[in-house]
């Protein structure tokens, strides 16, 4: 493992209470009525979004699905645009045409999250030829979760970033549900091997919730990309800790007993936070980092509030690149 | 000017595009052998004009057979800087993408607040009319005129189909263009310099003044065959050909039918909720009483091609349908003037 600067491990925390805060707020927001509709949160796979977002630079690309929140905020967009798109306000970072499940910040790479599972995986690929072809040593990369696994889309996708040798990163979420239904229950064999077929390494991340094992193995493949050496599949293993989506109360009969409360003791921030500390970093500076997260969370929360919401008149808007084709 | 098909001039109007902007590029099963026609001089690599040869493997992409992951990267190679042609052969396979153009090209741009720009054309032609059966036979413009979002082009002549595409090319809005094979050895002259036909803007293909038919795609030529035949009976047909499905130039449709007091509409789609659908409707709505007729659409109808050349043949206007469709509405008496509803 390289070594990393204090700046970059510090970072790292403060992304992944930026996503937990951001979280916890929206969750409750739900629950109160102030965000319309639902969101899905990333509440315990905030490891797994920062390791690979981190391992990603300023300038390259991503697209996500609908656990849609920790993608963008890992990227590094401001919280305040995003929260006021979870209400639906007019300075929202899709002006409110969005919401939850459209988060999408392409001043820091983010093309796109997806309420259709899969479907966004071949607009990463897309970028990843337009990097290839324009030869601007970008790389791409495509969240997608254990259900989407089983898009045929996917193979699609990872066929033509095989044969293109795109500069494309596959990174599969697997937090073992999608919705109720447990993967390996739907999922034959292991979704990492899956990328032998292709020609391409497929890498299985165990220790998911280790901020530092995701960011290795992601950096791993970022580097192969960027040399020209193709596409790779990184498969994660990670939980989340919340419903599917924020007010389903699906109970737990579909986890297995324990389960929960056994991920709950791996906590991506808790564990780094042991690792910084015995990095020298000092109580005061890491609950610092947790009081910036909550209090830019606050100010988001404040900047949506004090926002309009958008007028009726901008309804059309950006349907084509010109009004008069909006009828 | 110089003669061109209607295949050729697609060409014409890919190479220039190519030539145009470095951005342009052109990806699609088997369009490095142009197998269809618009990628080169001939079917020989050493052909004049090969596109391959001129513009290098890195512009010109043979695709795996993936319909939907070749849509959604082309909207995503889009959406980071080029300006792909995606060409898909036949108008049939476009169904196999269809997650990719109703939920990623066509919802984009407006999900994300204006932020994507989808500077992307979706070629594919209808090969209706040749006997393919059922699975290669679809005219399906209707279904994607119901998808906000995209814009559609079906040009009927070889100089529309040069200079629609040209704009298509240029357009940072997602187009998807429908040809139809039956028009491909279409001959006439074209200007050989660049030339750009505005989308949303109609074509009087023949002046009249007694009845409007309003036709798509190959139904252009069998309207114009069959206005010719009437005219020598001494009624005057105006043929407009939208050229653009959407955006629609609504106001050359009303203007020509407030002119002609009847419409016939005719186009090689199903029947129900098609394009002629649509164009009735908004006559209707707009100008009713202008109308001294009722509204004819000739239509294929709604079901499946035979393959049969003796059944298929029945399936798509014609000049014989057309014209017996211009004769009832020139034959019935004017509508009596309505009431206004209650
Ligand atoms: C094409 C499609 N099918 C079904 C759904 C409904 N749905 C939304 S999320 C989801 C589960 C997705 O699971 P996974 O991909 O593992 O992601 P996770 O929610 O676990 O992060 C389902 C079934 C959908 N949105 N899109
Ligand atoms: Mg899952």
């Amino acid at each position: 493992m390289a070594e990393l600067a204090r700046d970059t491990l510090r970072e790292m925390q403060l992304r992944m209470l930026r996503i937990r805060a951001f979280d916890e707020r929206a969750s409750k927001m739900v629950k109160r009525g102030h965000i319309p509709g639902t969101v899905h949160t990333s509440i315990g796979q905030e490891a797994q979004v920062v390791g690979a977002t981190m391992a990603l630079g300023a300038g390259d690309y991503m697209s996500g699905n609908h656990r849609s929140h920790g993608h963008p905020i890992g990227k590094g967009s401001p919280l305040g645009p995003l929260m006021a798109e979870l209400v639906g306000k007019a300075t929202g970072v899709c002006k409110g045409k969005g919401g939850s499940l459209h988060l999408a910040d392409f001043a820091v790479g983010s093309l796109g999250e997806s309420g259709i599972v899969g479907s966004s995986i071949p607009i990463a690929n897309g970028a990843a030829l337009s990097s290839k072809v324009l030869n601007n040593g970008k790389v791409a990369l495509a969240f997608f979760g254990d259900g989407a696994a089983n898009q045929g889309v996917l193979y699609e996708s990872m066929n033509m970033a095989g044969v293109w040798d795109l500069p494309m990163i596959f990174l599969c979420e697997n937090n073992q549900y999608a919705l109720s239904t447990p993967a390996h229950t739907v999922t034959s064999g292991i979704i990492s091997e899956r990328a032998a077929g292709f020609g391409m390494p497929g890498i299985r991340v165990e220790e998911g919730q280790d901020v530092l094992a995701v960011y290795d193995a992601v950096s791993e493949a970022v580097a192969r990309a960027r040399a020209g050496d193709g596409p790779t599949l990184v498969e994660v293993m990670t939980y989340r800790y919340n419903e599917h989506s924020e007010g389903l109360r699906l109970g737990t009969d579909y986890r297995n007993a324990g389960e929960r409360e056994a991920w709950l003791k791996k906590d991506p921030i808790v564990l780094f936070r042991h690792y910084l500390a015995s990095q020298g970093f000092s109580d005061d500076e890491l609950d610092g980092l947790q009081a910036t997260a909550l209090a830019e969370v606050d100010a988001a929360v404040a900047f949506s509030d004090a926002s309009p919401y958008p007028d009726l008149s901008v309804a059309f808007d950006d349907l084509y690149t010109d009004k008069e084709s909006a009828a | 000017m110089t003669v061109m098909s209607y295949l050729g001039a697609i060409g014409a109007a890919q190479r220039e595009a190519m030539d145009a902007d470095e951005r342009v590029i052109i990806i699609g099963e088997d369009v490095e052998a142009n197998v269809y026609g618009t990628t080169g001089g001939g079917k020989s690599r050493s052909d004049k004009g090969d596109f391959l040869q001129r513009y290098g493997k890195n512009r010109i992409r043979n695709t795996p057979i993936s319909e939907e992951g070749i849509v959604g990267a082309a909207a995503g190679a889009a959406m980071t800087g080029l300006r792909p042609i995606v060409d898909l052969s036949y108008s049939s396979f476009l169904y196999m993408a269809m997650d990719q153009f109703v939920n990623q090209v066509a919802k984009n741009r407006y999900m994300f607040g204006g932020q994507a720009s989808m500077p992307v054309v979706f070629r594919s032609a209808m090969f209706y009319g040749l006997n393919t059966g059922a699975h290669h036979s679809d005219r399906p413009y209707p279904m994607f005129m119901n998808v906000p979002g995209l814009k559609i082009i079906a040009p009927a002549t070889p100089a529309d189909a040069k200079g629609l595409l040209r704009s298509a090319v240029d357009s940072d809005d997602p187009i998807l263009s429908f040809e139809a094979c039956l028009l491909w050895s279409a001959k006439e002259d074209v200007d050989e310099n660049e030339f750009w036909i505005p989308l949303g803007v109609a074509r009087t293909a023949r002046e009249g003044t007694d009845v409007t038919v309003v036709a798509i795609s190959s139904s252009v030529p069998e309207a114009v065959a069959a206005a010719e035949e009437l005219a020598r009976e001494g009624v005057s047909v105006e043929v407009i050909d939208p050229r653009t499905l959407v955006p629609l130039d609504r106001d050359a449709i009303l203007r020509s039918v407030a002119k002609t007091g009847r419409l016939v509409v005719a186009e090689p789609a199903h029947r129900t909720c098609g394009a002629a659908a649509e164009i009735s409707a908004l006559v209707a709505e707009e100008i009713f009483d202008s109308l001294k007729a009722p509204i004819i659409r000739v239509t294929a109808p709604d079901m499946q091609i035979p393959f049969s050349p003796s059944l298929e043949k029945q399936m798509y206007p014609t000049k014989a349908t057309i014209a017996a469709a211009i004769r009832r509405v020139v034959d019935l008496p004017a509508l009596q003037p309505v009431a206004a509803a209650v």
